[in-house]
């Protein structure tokens, strides 16, 4: 008899029994702890925490294991749980120039003051897949150097003071927050990065593949990439001055890229910019070559036509929580908006063959 | 778990917020109002819109019935109202006269609404002007300037490809002869019904979007006066129980090409076969109950 | 009488350069006027000022409207220029499928406007369309058609059709034979003369093709630099060219 629709509830109960065990897997391995993907999954646990919005290793390990390594299963447990923590106030804009740095390089100057900083990096590793890592994952303990005490300049700063490259202009004014107003367009710079810096990293690295490729193609260089920690700090109104909240590691990447100058300006260099939460360095890159491709129009530049200029297009497809959520509806039922479907299919070709017939008859 | 989140899950900031918007939406009916939506936690497309409006009307005292393609029993209604249950703790029902607050997604209950309740929609792709022309950015200023000339274009290239407006389902309307909406892909069959005593909102979570349609609006599905908008349905009776007048489903029974209509509606069917309407197929409901 | 377009000291500028400058003149009911020059002359730039597509520096854009008579279309907000726009004015581009809606039928092409200012009967306009897919020559059996599979004369006649559908008072057009062959253009120059007077059209013609004016314009202007040079009635300016510039053009075309 009738039972297709029914049962949903029993069938929902059963689903999510099943996927429990098929994420615990063989129960003769051992369970993951969330402190070992914290450690030794950082990289995973940096990309959930920066598109996830949200900076909290242990909070992003957890939704890595719950998710089963789906990183963007991961991303949206962390996105819902951010909409339920309450907001208190807001930090200080953090100063990079402060940064620890662990890794600094620059691709447009061979030493600067601050020096070149490799860092652990799979840059010059040999992509040799490396069979004595199953058998035994221990490291010896890499070499060691004194840090240099002090902030370290930016790199685009040394261009600054020759007027080399574009200054771009301060403000005190608070950015719009994609997290808490809708998305307007046209948006703003700072907006513009909010969307890229949480959005989809696959997304921003083909966006930005395309702009090397001649899709508004932007000549970028890496001014400078760093990766450290940062000092967060909170005005206390009570206090009435800052305090350090804690620390975050974060990403930073500067392109320098040419611009050809107009009648009123001589020709400088421009920047991009990129900004991610944890070691994220692809992310950080592919943010500023993105960023700078769609402030064509206050360099005055051509519009391309290029997908990464649109910005409309660009920051209503960078997200990748919304696109996947969309896409995967299509499994919901559609039983109602099909079954019109049908019956009009029907009607139309009951009516198309009604208008043949007499032709046939005759 | 109850006690880790607010009532309803969204805090009431935010709720405050959607509230606002809700109350722009009445005031201006139709008018696709934008709203800071949250990171829910049901993929987005899955109800999210729907979800923080029913959360931010939802008083602890409503009852709440959920239902999705017409049925309290799909999959997708069950998990919606099992997350009000759990993080708001209200009554749930599946009988449309007792509840306060009805998400629904893809259809119109049968029984008529009252002045008391509100009907609370999931919207996919709030902006009926989206298929015709993609960006935002103009399709707003189409709004603004009420041209709708592209809207009657679709309509017209349907008939003289088709013979027939050949779209069945979300439906454009013009709502109090101004806005031109989109009543979420419920069937056209349900658009006569978009003028009702219920108070009805419209919430799509990831476009960021609020509308809504305050009681007895005037909604109008857009037509030609040679090509009047016709409210269809299957052309059969329900086989449970008997209604000629219900939106059916069409259910295949085997693979020789058997299959049966069933109401859509499972609480309108349920409580007919209560009150002994018995279908074609159907059995007395005592029989069925033991 | 009353002109029905008055154009008082338009002026544009792109940065440093000008676009067009101190542009002043009258337009009268079912008066052709041509504007002629070479490319960069400040013609195109003109005519979308004049069309609203562009916005001005300065000066005055005056139509004689229905409701309230002559009223600045620079200064009018932006949905009564719209409404101008698919109402009393046309724009003819010069590429069909800037114009033209190419993922819809030469019906719907055609009918859009009728529907943009209210018309709800399928019926009426689909007949409507076949007319004026007559009165420019396509065949109504093509009525269904997107204009993706027309000719380039077809594309650039259907998009007149699509334009004078609404019986506009006055109509933009931007180089109206500019991509088409010989051949096709003496055609499309045709039909067009023949709409004109049939019509009682005002119409201010955007050309570089001097044998275009000759054949539709009363009037012309000729542009240099962003300046009129030299006005007049067509033969005259033509025949008797008084600027050395307007000399230079007509002995060009001559030479061909």
């Amino acid at each position: 008899m009738y039972v297709a629709v029914k049962g949903g509830e029993k069938a929902i109960d059963a689903a999510h029994a099943w996927l429990a065990e098929e994420r615990r897997g063989d129960v003769n391995v051992p369970e993951l702890s969330v402190e070992q993907i914290r450690e030794q999954m950082t990289l995973a646990v940096n990309r959930v925490m920066a598109e996830g919005s949200l900076y909290d290793p242990d909070l992003a390990a957890l939704a890595i294991k719950q998710s089963r390594g789906d990183l963007i299963e991961a991303i949206f447990l962390i996105r819902a749980y951010r909409t339920t923590l309450p907001r208190f106030g807001s930090t200080n804009p953090v100063d990079t120039e402060a940064m620890q740095c662990d890794r600094r390089i620059s691709a447009t100057f061979k030493d600067a003051p601050g020096g070149q900083i490799l860092g652990p990096t799979f840059d010059y590793t040999h992509r040799l897949l490396d069979f004595k890592l199953a058998a035994d994952g221990e490291a010896p303990e890499a070499p060691r150097r004194e840090t240099q005490a002090g902030p370290v300049p930016h790199i685009t700063d040394f261009l600054n003071k020759e007027g080399l490259i574009q200054t771009e202009a301060d403000s005190d004014e608070t950015p719009r927050d994609l997290t808490r107003e809708p998305l307007e367009l046209p948006a703003d710079r700072a907006l513009r990065l909010q969307s890229l810096t949480r959005g989809d990293e696959g997304f921003i690295l083909g966006m930005a593949y395309s702009t090397q490729r001649g899709y508004a193609r932007n000549h970028a260089f890496v001014g400078e990439l760093r990766i450290g920690t940062c000092a967060v700090e909170m005005d206390i109104p009570e206090l009435g001055f800052a305090v350090e909240i804690g620390e975050i590691e974060l990403t930073e990447c500067e392109t320098v890229n040419q611009f050809a100058g107009s009648k009123s300006e001589p020709p400088q260099f421009t920047r991009g910019y990129g900004l991610v939460f944890g070691q994220t360095e692809r992310k950080a890159i592919s943010m500023a070559l993105v960023d700078r491709a769609l402030r064509w129009k206050e360099m005055g530049e051509d519009n391309m036509g290029a997908p990464a200029q649109d910005e409309e297009f660009v920051l209503y497809h960078a997200d990748n929580i919304q696109a996947t959520g969309f896409l995967e509806h299509i499994k919901l039922p559609h039983y109602v908006d099909f079954q019109s479907e049908l019956e009009l299919v029907r009607k139309m070709r009951a009516e198309a063959q009604a208008q043949t017939m007499p032709e046939a008859a005759e | 778990m109850n006690q880790e989140y607010n009532f309803a899950y969204l805090d009431e900031q935010t709720k405050r917020m959607i509230r606002r918007a809700i109350l722009k939406g009445l005031a201006i009916p139709g008018y696709q109002v934008p709203f800071a939506s949250r990171e829910m936690p049901m993929p987005y497309g899955w109800g999210t819109g729907g979800v923080q409006v029913s959360a931010s009307v939802l008083t602890p005292e409503d009852t709440m019935k959920v239902i999705d393609q017409g049925a309290d029993d799909t999959t997708n209604a069950v998990s919606i109202r099992k997350f009000f249950e759990k993080t708001a703790g209200v009554a749930t029902s599946e009988e449309t006269a007792k509840a306060d607050v009805i998400q629904t997604r893809h259809r119109i209950p049968e029984e008529d609404l009252r002045e008391d309740q509100i009907l609370v929609y999931q919207v996919p792709i709030p902006e009926p002007l989206r298929f015709l022309e993609p960006r935002e950015t103009e399709t707003r200023k189409m709004h603004a300037l009420e041209e709708y000339g592209l809207m009657h274009v679709k309509l017209y290239e349907d008939i003289s490809k088709n013979g027939a407006i050949s779209t069945s389902y979300a439906y454009p309307v013009k709502v109090e002869g101004r806005y031109v909406m989109d009543p979420s892909p419920i069937p056209k069959f349900d658009n006569p019904k978009l003028e009702m005593a219920a108070i009805q909102l419209f919430g799509a979570g990831r476009e960021q979007r609020i509308y809504a349609l305050p009681p007895y609006t005037k909604v109008v599905s857009l037509d030609f006066e040679d090509y009047p908008f016709e409210a269809s349905k299957a052309d059969h009776a329900c086989d449970l129980c008997g209604s000629e007048t219900s939106y059916l489903d069409e259910v295949i029974m085997d693979d020789a090409g058997g299959r049966m209509f069933v109401c859509s509606d499972t609480d309108f069917c349920h409580s007919r076969r209560a009150a002994g309407h018995v279908g074609a197929q159907g059995v007395p409901f005592e029989e069925d109950a033991a | 009488m009353t002109p029905l377009f008055q154009v008082k000291n338009l002026t544009k500028f792109y940065g440093n350069r000008i676009g067009c400058k101190n542009v002043s003149f009258d337009l009268y009911p079912g008066e052709v006027m041509g504007i002629v020059g070479e490319s960069g002359s400040g013609k195109s730039t003109l005519l979308n000022c004049l069309a609203g597509h562009l916005a001005p520096d300065a000066g005055e854009v005056l139509f004689d409207t229905r409701a309230d008579g002559m009223r600045d279309t620079v200064t009018m907000s932006e949905p009564e220029r719209r409404m101008l726009g698919r109402t009393d004015w046309a724009f003819v581009h010069q590429h069909a499928r800037d114009g033209l809606r190419m993922g819809v039928s030469a019906g719907g092409n055609v009918g859009e406007r009728l529907m943009a200012v209210g018309a709800r009967h399928y019926g009426d306009i689909r007949h409507k369309a076949i007319d004026w897919l007559g009165r420019v020559e396509i065949n109504a059996e093509r009525i269904d058609d997107r204009p993706s599979a027309f000719s380039g004369g077809m594309q650039q006649r259907l998009q007149i059709a699509r334009n004078l559908v609404t019986g506009p008072r006055l109509v933009f057009m931007d180089e109206p034979t500019g991509g088409l062959d010989v051949s096709v253009q003496a055609r499309l120059l045709d039909l067009l003369r023949g709409l004109v007077r049939e019509m009682g059209l005002s119409a201010i013609i955007v050309t570089h093709d001097l044998a275009v004016v000759r054949l539709l314009a009363d009037r012309l202007m000729v542009m240099k630099d962003g300046h009129v040079v030299e006005t007049g009635l067509t033969d005259q300016v033509l025949d008797d060219p008084q600027h050395g510039y307007t000399q230079l053009l007509v002995s060009s075309v001559l030479q061909v």
